[in-house]
């Protein structure tokens, strides 16, 4: 592959393509959520649209438009939305590895596409740095497929908004979608209790502001994980273990 | 607030969307980070998700689920069903949400 071809027929456009299809039902039942929770809130319709096309990150949007409709201080919108997307500031420190070698505006420009689940599927897919074009391609192509799903979708919320009746329970899918991801990264005892720790984290904090439980939920996870990585017994563990 | 403002604002959440997003790609050179902290970063997504997941699938209005009457407790249950079975993230979600949608409307729950 010469830095020439162009990204889309790389063959890991393909596998990252792939790797969004199956949770792209989700993603678009969010989105449809997320459209019709933005259309309810009083922006405006062409407002709103505009709001996903450009922030592109559905849970900083959700908080930030109740201010935006009340009038709050454009510092107090900013700093709310950047508290929700400290999740990302965390990821950000993973992609350094696999985007070092390009410039800065393409390094921001693929992070700014990268969601949790490309993160996470990337993770997967990546376990170590192996080349940059491939890290690329991988991004561009799970990216294609999760922002036209969740922009389509948001979009066709944000129109129907009156029309959708809510107690299909549409939003629930893409918590199931979330579901799934999770269950897919309990692989062994570390994960399991990483996982444990964040939910009981995630409710003990759940009256924090601005959705700053998450951060509480991933440092207690982190630590817990480092945790039993260090103190559980070497791989050859007694019978009967869970592995 | 003004369109103007609302234009302001939207921008301004852009911006806020690449700076986190790309907050450690940000600098030229490497910010260097301890082995256990590179250790630990390893478990920020799972638990990311799971922050997300709890309110979604076991809170209702600041509280845990009190009432065995709540479709989502049988929709989660058939969802991790169909996961351990299959591995498969589209069956998941179809099962879960056949499940709620059946208790919805079929009880109306």
């Amino acid at each position: 592959m010469t830095a020439s071809t162009p990204l889309w027929r790389h063959p890991e456009f393909a596998v990252g393509a792939r790797e969004m299809r199956d949770i792209a039902l989700g993603i678009g039942a969010w989105g449809l959520v997320a459209g019709i929770a933005m259309s309810k809130a009083g922006l405006g319709a062409a407002l709103a649209i505009a709001m996903s096309l450009c922030v592109f990150a559905g849970s900083a949007q959700l908080a930030a438009l109740p201010l935006m409709v009340q009038g709050a201080p454009l510092w107090v919108i900013w700093a709310t939305a950047f508290c929700v997307n400290l999740r990302f500031v965390i990821f950000s420190a993973g992609w350094r590895p696999y985007f070092e070698s390009l410039e800065r505006p393409k390094r921001l420009l693929a992070a700014y596409f990268t969601v949790d689940f490309t993160y996470i599927a990337f993770m997967r897919r990546f376990p170590a740095p192996v080349d940059t074009r491939a890290h690329l391609a991988y991004v561009a192509g799970n990216a294609a497929v999760g922002w036209t799903a969740w922009q389509g979708m948001t979009i066709l919320g944000v129109v129907l908004a009156d029309v959708i009746p809510t107690c299909w329970g549409l939003g629930f899918a893409g918590s199931l979608a979330l579901l799934g991801i999770t269950a897919s990264l309990l692989v062994n005892r570390a994960t399991w209790i990483a996982a444990a720790v964040a939910a009981c984290a995630a409710f003990a904090a759940f009256a924090l502001p601005f959705h700053l439980n998450i951060v509480v939920a991933i440092a207690a996870a982190m630590a817990a994980g480092v945790l039993v990585d260090r103190f559980s017994p070497p791989r050859a563990a007694p019978a009967g273990e869970a592995p | 607030m003004t369109i103007w403002m609302n234009l302001a604002a939207i921008a301004g959440l852009t911006v806020v969307s690449v700076v986190t997003r790309g907050f450690f790609l940000i600098p030229e050179r490497e910010v260097p980070l301890p082995p256990w902290l590179r250790e630990a970063l390893r478990y920020a997504p799972l638990a990311a998700l799971v922050a997300v997941l709890v309110p979604e699938i076991a809170m209702t209005d600041d509280h845990l689920i009190a009432t065995w009457r709540d479709p989502r407790l049988y929709a989660t249950v058939a969802a991790g069903a169909m996961f351990i079975a299959t591995r498969h993230l589209l069956g998941t979600i179809l099962a879960g949400s056949a499940v709620l949608l059946a208790l919805r409307l079929g009880l109306g729950w």
